[in-house]
């Protein structure tokens, strides 16, 4: 088991790469600590399929290096890193029982049958296979053998870690819940480190502590669920997690507020004065659908909006508003009252986020 | 042009794919199929489109028999899950094709291909082939060639389910917008609650080859005929309990959707529950407490909660079920109350129902359908 360390990470599928365009992963510095639980999330095209290949040695990084527990493993192959991996489709022998496709891997080391015959038992319980033990794999549904796949991973007690891709894909909705459950569950009872490649939010929030957001190559959040919902490091975090995603407006900065279509929204001071100092090429304020205020009658510092659609989801609704000519969403519960025509729109300051240049405005 | 379905059923090898399905869609309607994988879905899709013929029963297209009606006449597209485009063709000929065997003047078919394909945001990619483009843009392309030769039903088999969530969230959105204003039959297979409630629409249940409830997406989620239709609408798990067990006046089970579970008192005839934090899966703005009671290993609560929740593995906490959310059901699973019709309609009126229906000693009588 081991800590993985991307340092001064590049990678360029071009023969002599010169644009930041022309690279797949553009400079991650990046440290998944032992025993953790991550998820890698971000859309296709992110650059985390790469990134997986080059941890797992099947790609070798043109710039930066790959550490295990400090030792460089740039020129080890997959098989001497030994990481385990799980991929979207469940790779499994078909004509083997459950009990064989979990002990291959220990008989290939070698093993005595006894604590391989231990071993299977233990890994089979916890993914509640052990009444699917003498099944012939073939005969068992996509979710089970998904399960069984993930058990060869997690057989061998040598493996550094485990990067499963995107592995709940090709599983019913209805028994995603369940799975995800039981990976979390593997992860606390094994103490092992476990990458999970998704881009679903839902997926590597409830299994992650720690999220790493890609996008265009790089890193641009690495956070728990709740930082990355409240605190978007960047517009895509913005965009991506929650949804829908968070509501950027375009602004210009003056006098302690954030000015557009002829309104002033007052600022954080100290928010105002930082995004000012860093004299930007664009401001953006952003604010989540779920912080958006609806009122029936003017509050102060509301704003009279008009209301141009309202989708029900059931336990809840999105209302699109229009405010000085910009669209924004807001969330409101199943029960709340649902505005017609025009409403009044509040932004607590606590929610409003300043972007310079798409990057979240922090103060030190 | 209209599509009515009657008594149909199609049986393979001996087992039944269609069960008896009665439906009926109009011109310009949007019609979501709901159901889990294996529940009809793709059959009845095939026979819609005539690629199937049932065993019994009556398919109508504008009220004459489908297969009276010529191939041509016909007149359908379909998009599938896997993105089916030509390997060989470009983006734009791969749109092109199906005004080509129309045989569409060619000033036409440019006209055309270039608007469905800005509508899609692929027309910067007219000239690529395919397989160099992302999975959305190929999922786009094939959406496009679907759309362009203005077919009179348009039918989506989970055309989404291989995209990231973010590019589901946009199609969704655009494919609404797409069909506000056309008189075309669109028919949307999924198997995510929550992707039919977003698409809106008609909501037809499908299970076990049965189509168990039809109406509006909102009404078949908070009006559910039975368990099962309840249980298709719900995500994560419905909760069930035994309603001897809260000496609940009606019904055999009863039944709320995690979303509904409060950590708060909502009214004071809640139902209160005891229960032990198993797990709490954070997602940033939601928290999934699933719980146990003491001393029940199987039976698992989930509640779907706003906000950041953080609890402990044993962990002791009370949870509210609101009546006015609560589903009961008797002992077949037929909803007795649904009190969810009600919305939000004052406690004590949920509450008379409910006596009214408690005295009433044939429990059909009392099943109030959605």
């Amino acid at each position: 088991m081991a800590e993985i360390e991307l340092s001064s990470l590049a990678h360029s599928y071009h023969a002599s790469p010169s644009a930041p365009d022309d690279y797949a992963i553009r400079q991650i510095n990046h440290i998944w600590e032992q025993g953790g639980a991550y998820a890698l999330l971000g859309p296709s095209g992110c650059g985390k399929s790469t990134l997986l290949n080059i941890i797992s040695g099947l790609l070798s990084p043109s710039e930066g290096h790959v550490r295990f527990d400090g030792k460089e493993v740039n020129h080890l192959s997959p098989a001497e890193r030994n990481i385990a991996q799980v991929f979207q489709f469940p790779v499994v022998y078909d004509t083997m029982t459950v009990y064989d496709n979990l002990a291959f891997p220990l008989r290939n080391l070698g093993k005595d049958k006894a604590s391989i015959d231990q071993r299977v038992r233990e890994i089979a319980a916890a993914l509640e296979l052990d009444s699917e033990l003498m099944r012939k794999a073939n005969n068992l549904s996509a979710d089970d053998k998904q399960k069984v796949s993930m058990g060869r991973g997690l057989v061998r007690d040598d493996v550094s870690a485990i990067l499963l891709d995107e592995p709940l894909t090709v599983i019913d909705p209805s028994l995603k819940w369940k799975l995800r459950r039981q990976l979390k569950r593997l992860h606390q009872q094994f103490n092992i480190t476990m990458v999970l490649v998704t881009h679903d939010q839902l997926e590597a929030s409830t299994f992650a502590d720690k999220i790493a957001v890609m996008y265009q190559g790089q890193i641009v959040q690495n956070g728990s669920p709740q930082e990355l919902f409240e605190q978007p490091a960047h517009t895509f975090v913005g965009y991506f997690i929650g949804s829908p995603g968070m509501n950027f407006i375009e602004v210009s900065l003056d006098n302690g507020c954030a000015d557009f279509g002829g309104l002033s929204l007052p600022l954080d001071a100290s928010v105002y004065s930082a995004a000012v100092n860093l004299s930007s090429q664009q401001t953006k304020l952003g604010i989540r659908p779920e912080f958006v205020r609806l009122y029936e009658q003017p509050k102060k510092g509301t704003f009279e909006a008009r209301v141009t659609n309202v989708e029900n989801l059931g336990a809840y609704k999105i209302v699109t508003i229009e405010l000085a000519g910009k669209r924004l969403k807001a969330r409101i519960e199943e029960d709340d009252w649902v505005p017609t025509d025009y409403v009044y729109a509040g932004f607590p300051q606590q929610w409003l986020k300043v972007y310079a240049d798409d990057y979240l405005v922090t103060v030190a | 042009m209209s599509l009515t379905f009657n008594n149909v059923s199609r049986v393979v090898n001996g087992l039944a794919h269609i069960d008896d399905v009665s439906m009926s869609f109009s011109a310009g309607s949007f019609n979501v199929l709901l159901g889990r994988t294996l529940s009809g879905k793709t059959s009845l899709m095939r026979l819609m489109a005539g690629l199937d013929k049932p065993d019994s029963g009556q398919i109508l297209m504008h009220g004459d028999d489908l297969s009276d009606v010529p191939v041509q006449r016909r007149n359908v597209s379909m998009v599938y899950q896997q993105f089916i485009n030509y390997p060989h063709l470009s983006v734009f000929d791969n749109i092109a094709s199906p005004l080509r065997v129309a045989r569409k003047p060619a000033s036409v078919i440019n006209r055309k291909v270039k608007e469905i394909a800005s509508l899609l945001h692929i027309d910067e990619f007219l000239t690529r082939m395919p397989l160099d483009l992302s999975g959305g843009q190929q999922q786009r392309t094939a959406m496009a060639r679907a759309l362009v030769k203005d077919a009179s039903l348009i039918l989506f088999d989970e055309p989404l389910v291989n995209l990231d969530y973010k590019l589901r969230e946009e199609l969704r959105t655009e494919l609404r917008e797409l069909f506000k204003e056309s008189k075309t039959v669109v028919v949307y297979a999924t198997t995510e609650p929550g992707e039919a409630l977003a698409l809106g629409g008609v909501t037809s249940l499908l299970h076990q080859g049965k189509m168990i409830q039809s109406g509006a997406a909102h009404e078949v989620y908070t009006q559910p005929d039975n368990m099962i239709a309840a249980e298709l609408f719900s995500e994560p798990s419905l909760n069930m309990l035994e309603a001897s067990d809260y000496q609940h006046p009606v019904g055999k089970l009863l039944a709320i959707r995690p979303e509904h579970v409060a950590l708060s008192a909502y009214q004071d005839n809640d139902l209160k529950l005891e229960l032990i934090v198993d797990v709490a899966e954070i997602s940033g703005s939601e928290t999934f407490l699933h719980m146990r009671k003491q001393g029940q290993h199987q039976q698992e609560i989930i509640a779907r909660l706003r906000g950041v929740h953080h609890h402990q593995s044993g962990d002791l906490v009370t949870v509210y079920f609101p009546q006015s959310k609560l589903f009961c059901f008797d002992a077949d699973g037929n909803t007795l109350v649904n009190n969810s019709k009600k919305g939000q309609r004052k406690a004590n009126n949920a509450r008379s129902k409910v006596s009214t229906v408690a005295i009433s000693e044939n429990s059909s009588e009392a099943k109030i359908n959605g």
